[in-house]
């Protein structure tokens, strides 16, 4: 997959570019996730399909996953958080066909994504919805609800939990003590795989396994990807960069 | 109420694109309506949060959701599922609530929906919608089936016409019962109580009632205008919270519309000013909501006319 490969690490690039350019923060957490979006919209979700996007926070990382597919241009990417744009810090109500749901706050996405699946059912069309979330955000309990209720409707729903392992003020460990999230999914039925979020063949090759129905991919990912100083550090989920760690970043990352 | 919603809702069955979704009640009321659509009668359990946005994932695929639960558990506790999922979409999902104001009385605070239409229309483009009498849910219901062009509240009482009041066809605003007194306005069911109270008072002293059924007011009728400006005095009563309520509503518009009354009383819920509990009849008593304090206040108002102190 040599193409996928560049998408991916042209995305990252175009990714730090437009973060920088903006001044905006959230950097971290949109580093852990690129990757995979850039692989679902590229070789996942087809036509008959639907993504939502849950940890909103994320919103430039689908923005710039949906410049990679084409639906978004670099002079849409140049608006991203600046005034009257639609591109707003997290996914608007109308900036793109692709975007269904305006989301950011934690603990939506999945019900969001049993309802288009359900409607699915219920109008007998074909597809599958995927629906990322962080793995924070598995503190809300309204994901339960969500996970309950599409495991008892067997919905054809794929969840993907980026599980950077830090969320805003501490790990999941010491705030929350997640783990094992992998079991309490499978506790409610639903089949888990864990996967490693930066390797882009075993994240295609767990979501072929899982084509389907329900499932949840624990997507093992690094806050800041690969880039050195952002790796696994909380503070990169806020802090904008400076020109020369921009340069450091767009360095490693080529 | 709830077996003319469920009779309703039984009629729009043939509608493929009708889904209706229960946050688990509806025991012995709407089993025929789980016959009807099978696979479309959604039980989505004690998880409201999930069931409204579940609801606007369906409505964003075409599908017309009804979502039922009791009136408290469904504004309240996913109060952000309509903010964000629902009304943020402008997606036509239709919530309805049972047993608005005090009507699951003594089952308690937790039961009650006192603040359900204030906190629903701070949200965009939402209407509310609150029957009075058994014949309005069926038109109600055939009307937010034809225009899904907006999100919309429906809650639900119990008919209170006394037997000697027809109940007038449903609109947005009903003149229920005509008098020389101050201006009325009543919003809902309890409109029906006070229709039967008011008639025992002298024409001259009666007030002109007229009942409000759809949230927010947006128009105010000609003929109330007309009432308003002569009697120069406004009475609003509802089974609601006077912050956000529609007495709040009219008075706004009155004054935009420089035909403010010159004496505006407003009867609202006022939450558990004993801190003892009862029957919906209690609490409207505690409130000085129920028809004989109703009465009794036409009578006070009409020996100091506005604006003779």
């Amino acid at each position: 997959m040599p193409d996928l490969t560049k998408s991916i690490s042209s995305a990252r690039r175009r990714l730090l570019q437009m973060h920088f350019e903006s001044g905006v923060g959230h950097i971290g957490g949109n580093l852990s996730c690129i990757d995979m979006l850039v692989a679902l919209l590229h070789r996942v979700v087809g036509a008959d399909d639907e993504f939502v996007l849950s940890k909103g926070h994320s919103a430039g990382a689908l923005y710039v996953a949906l410049w990679s597919i084409g639906s978004l241009t670099d002079a849409d990417l140049a608006t991203f958080h600046g005034e009257a744009t639609l591109l707003s810090g997290h996914p608007p109500v109308h900036g793109s066909p692709h975007i269904r749901f305006a989301t950011g706050s934690l603990g939506h996405g999945l019900s969001l994504a049993c309802g288009l699946a359900l409607a699915r059912q219920l109008q007998q069309r074909a597809g599958r919805v995927f629906c990322m979330l962080s793995d924070g955000e598995c503190e809300e309990g309204s994901v339960w609800e969500a996970a309950l209720f599409l495991a008892h409707r067997n919905l054809p729903v794929v969840t993907i939990v980026d599980a950077n392992g830090l969320q805003g003020f501490g790990t999941t460990t010491e705030v929350a003590g997640l783990e094992p999230l992998a079991a309490k999914f499978e506790s409610f039925g639903l089949r888990t795989l864990g996967v490693d979020g930066h390797d882009t063949d075993a994240f295609l090759d767990a979501m072929a396994s899982v084509s389907g129905g329900p499932a949840v991919i624990i997507a093992r990912t690094h806050k800041g990807g690969s880039v050195s100083f952002m790796r696994d550090r909380m503070e990169w989920h806020y802090l904008p960069m400076t020109e020369a760690l921009y340069r450091q970043a767009l360095a490693e990352l080529a | 109420m709830r077996n003319e919603f469920c009779r309703a809702m039984v009629d729009l069955a043939a509608d493929e694109s009708f889904v209706f979704l229960t946050g688990d009640l509806g025991f012995q009321a709407l089993e025929p309506l789980q016959q009807a659509l099978g696979d479309r009668f959604i039980n989505a359990g004690v998880a409201e949060q999930n069931m409204v946005a579940v609801a606007a994932g369906l409505a964003a695929s075409g599908m017309s959701p009804w979502v039922y639960s009791i009136a408290p558990f469904l504004y309240a506790r996913p109060f952000e599922q309509i903010r964000n999922d629902v009304c943020l979409h402008s997606l036509p999902v239709r919530l309805v609530g049972n047993g608005g104001g005090y009507a699951y009385g003594v089952m308690g605070a937790t039961h009650h929906a006192l603040e359900d239409y204030g906190a629903l229309l701070c949200l965009p483009a939402l209407r509310a919608f609150v029957p009075a009498f058994n014949s309005d849910v069926s038109t109600i219901i055939a009307h937010l089936s034809a225009d899904r062009s907006y999100p919309a509240y429906l809650r639900l009482g119990r008919d209170e016409a006394p037997p000697s009041l027809l109940a007038p066809d449903y609109a947005a605003w009903r003149r229920l019962v005509p008098g020389a007194g101050p201006a009325m306005v009543a919003v809902g069911p309890l409109a029906g109580s006070l229709a039967g109270a008011l008639a025992e008072l002298t024409p001259d002293q009666r007030p002109d009632l007229w009942l409000l059924s759809e949230l927010p007011p947006t128009y105010i009728p000609a003929d109330l205008l007309e009432s308003i400006l002569r009697s120069r005095d406004l009475i609003v009563v509802e089974e609601h919270a006077a912050h956000g309520g529609a007495g709040e509503m009219l008075a706004a518009q009155l004054l935009r519309l420089g035909a403010a009354p010159a004496r505006f009383t407003h009867r609202s819920a006022l939450g558990y000013p004993s801190g003892r509990y009862g029957s919906q009849r209690f609490h409207r008593q505690e409130c000085g909501l129920d028809a004989d304090s109703i009465l009794a206040l036409v009578k006070r108002l009409a020996a100091s006319p506005p604006g003779s102190a």
